[in-house]
């Protein structure tokens, strides 16, 4: 396959999601301003302008009118997907890291990251159909873990929220109440931070990635072990593939040693593993740098990945990847 | 009496450069796209001194995906741009298209386990010592994983002057090799050369075998299948057309070991696959 090349931003990546009907591509970087591309030839669409720092991740609602995201100028925002506009600001007093909406759209979580004394939080907005009534008042707040929340998304009938990040540890909220119900028991779970997590198609299950270089694989519900995937290098982005039983991990080694080692050392590859075997399937090379961000379209043939060199490299799979056989 | 009218006059036409002219010329034409997806668009124009030159531009059309798209988002497809993509010069070449062809590629040849290569009474074997490895990185010491030239930790590791140093084998190598470690002692002469020599050269050549009259659609797991019950298979490679993507008929195989190879072409020549009666010969005619 001869991927397309996107160099829209001038930092590194930090996030990639695509849109329900999997036409648009929204990157995220640490430049301030988030791109949407044509997901079929890479053709950009439009950018973000307003925020005033890192942006960190992004979600897009089911019918790809909004976009919520969240940056290190403790800002979260909603755009209209259309125009570029901003319809509203969440204002806090910490970066938002992590953002996701729920089923439904209507609502919203935010994690807020430790800063001067402040901890971690995990905040649930309700998100209005008007922009206009939009208010910031948190439905719900959640405060406990320790060090950073990299991910928090919604669990099934957004009746929990799994979160995850740098004390290694996976735990599932009620989402109305606030308590913590379930943890990670410490012997099957990572050993180092958790960089990424992803939800599969039908949400009964998720990926995690880790600095400890391994991904591992969870029931939703229960938060039982049900795969791990072992790789040479830490992982800082997870996959799955909505079509066929695969998982694809992005990683490479820490951003600050990449200058010391050529690239081929690097092992910039998007690795791909067979879902359940835990084989490797094979790798895709052509980043310069470890890829921070992994995205499936959801017709499950083409994938994009993000990488620490500032390039969005989109890949159209081949006819021969759908019949690949271990 | 319009059409009069249109009717150029040559001398006129000399003079008045500004005018144009494009109506002079044949019109667009455009063939294809064919079966192979190849598309071609002959234009005529004039150049900058004035004279006609005929523009033949070759795509390949090709299909990605089946593009099965929502109604909304056929109507996204239409959006007016916004933000920064208002502003984009067609120059700016933010998107490109790799020129790179970047594969999946595979850990292993495919369809194949990891597999212990076969102790036979052949001297390819009884190298690697112990029997079952046969790859070992000189460079990082790694059994197995790949060989000394792909060692991915190549440019960690100090210059490697082990293969140098070692006590050569005999006093002939060491005669050829001079004054010492700091002249350059090629290849051949190193110690343990003829050994290295002779032994990568039947690695690569000597049990490869050719096979052609396949059929098109045959890929390369399919002729895996058809060769791997003779003996651990080191390559397998099918040509394809590089326009059209059709296998053009020919293949190679490369065994770990002479005689499974040989067993191959001895059983499958003349072998009737897929409607076609296969030809499977040595793919370098054998000097003995």
């Amino acid at each position: 396959m001869r991927p397309i090349l996107m160099k829209g931003h001038e930092r590194p990546l930090t996030f990639l999601k695509y849109n329900r009907d999997g036409d648009l591509l929204f990157s995220c970087a640490k430049d301030h301003t988030p791109t949407v591309w044509f997901a079929d030839n890479g053709e950009r669409l439009g950018t973000y302008r307003g925020h005033n720092g890192a942006v960190w991740s992004c979600d897009v609602s089911r019918d790809s009118t909004r976009l919520i995201t969240g940056s290190a100028d403790q800002t979260a925002k909603l755009w209209n997907v259309q125009t570029g506009t901003q319809l509203f600001t969440f204002n806090f007093d910490s970066p938002a890291r992590s953002v996701d909406f729920a089923i439904g759209d209507k609502l919203a979580v935010i994690t807020t990251d430790p800063f001067m004394e402040l901890t971690s939080a995990i905040h649930v907005k309700r998100i209005t159909r008007d922009a206009t009534e939009q208010t910031g008042e948190s439905v719900l707040v959640i405060k406990g873990p320790q060090g950073r929340i990299n991910r928090a998304i919604w669990g099934p009938l957004n009746s929990t929220i799994i979160s995850a990040g740098e004390d290694a540890v996976i735990r599932i909220w009620d989402s109305e109440t606030g308590k913590l119900l379930r943890e990670a028991d410490k012997e099957s779970g990572h050993k180092k931070p958790i960089t990424s997590l992803a939800k599969s198609a039908d949400g009964s299950h998720f990926l995690t990635g880790s600095l400890d270089k391994s991904a591992k694989l969870w029931d939703v519900r229960t938060l039982t072990l049900i795969k791990t995937y072992v790789t040479e290098r830490p992982v800082n982005a997870v996959a799955l593939s909505p079509l066929l039983d695969h998982v694809v991990l992005g990683g490479g080694q820490d951003a600050s040693a990449v200058t010391t080692t050529d690239h081929r050392a690097g092992k910039f590859e998007a690795k791909f593993y067979d879902k359940i075997l835990q084989e490797e399937i094979g790798g895709v090379k052509g980043h310069f740098g470890p890829i921070n961000a992994l995205a499936f379209n959801p017709d499950g043939k083409s994938f994009s990945s993000g990488g620490e060199d500032g390039y969005v490299r989109l890949h159209h799979f081949d006819p021969d990847y759908f019949n690949i056989k271990i | 009496m319009a059409t009069q009218q249109t009717k150029i006059r040559w001398g006129e036409l000399e003079e008045d450069d500004n005018e144009d002219l494009d109506f002079l010329l044949p019109p667009r034409q455009v063939i294809g796209p064919d079966e192979n997806g190849i598309k071609k668009v002959i234009e005529y124009k004039f150049n900058d001194e004035g004279n006609k030159v005929k523009i033949t531009t070759t795509t390949r059309v090709r299909k990605l995906a089946n593009a099965r798209l929502s109604k909304r988002a056929v109507e996204r497809r239409s959006w007016p741009k916004f933000g920064d993509a208002v502003r984009e010069d067609v120059g700016s070449r933010l998107t490109m298209v790799s020129t790179e062809e970047i594969l999946l590629e595979r850990p292993r040849a495919p369809g194949s386990k990891v597999e212990e290569t076969k102790v036979a009474g052949d001297s390819l074997a009884q190298l690697g010592k112990g029997g079952a490895v046969l790859m070992v990185c000189r460079t990082c010491g790694k059994k197995g994983d790949h060989w000394t030239s792909r060692c991915p930790y190549k440019d960690l590791a100090p210059p490697a002057e082990g293969f140098i140093d070692k006590p050569a084998a005999s006093d002939t190598a060491t005669a050829a090799a001079g004054s010492g470690k700091s002249t350059y002692v090629p290849p051949g002469m190193r110690a343990g050369a003829e050994r290295s020599g002779t032994d990568m050269r039947r690695r690569n050549d000597e049990n490869s075998v050719r096979v052609t009259n396949l059929s098109e659609d045959t890929r390369e797991p399919d002729l895996l299948e058809l060769f791997r019950p003779f003996g651990a298979v080191s390559r397998v490679y099918v040509a394809v057309d590089q326009k059209t993507g059709m296998s053009r008929g020919f293949g190679f195989v490369n065994f770990v070991n002479k005689e499974d190879a040989q067993r191959a072409i001895n059983k499958l020549n003349g072998y009737g696959y897929d409607n076609l009666i296969l030809r499977v010969e040595w793919a370098t005619p054998r000097t003995n």
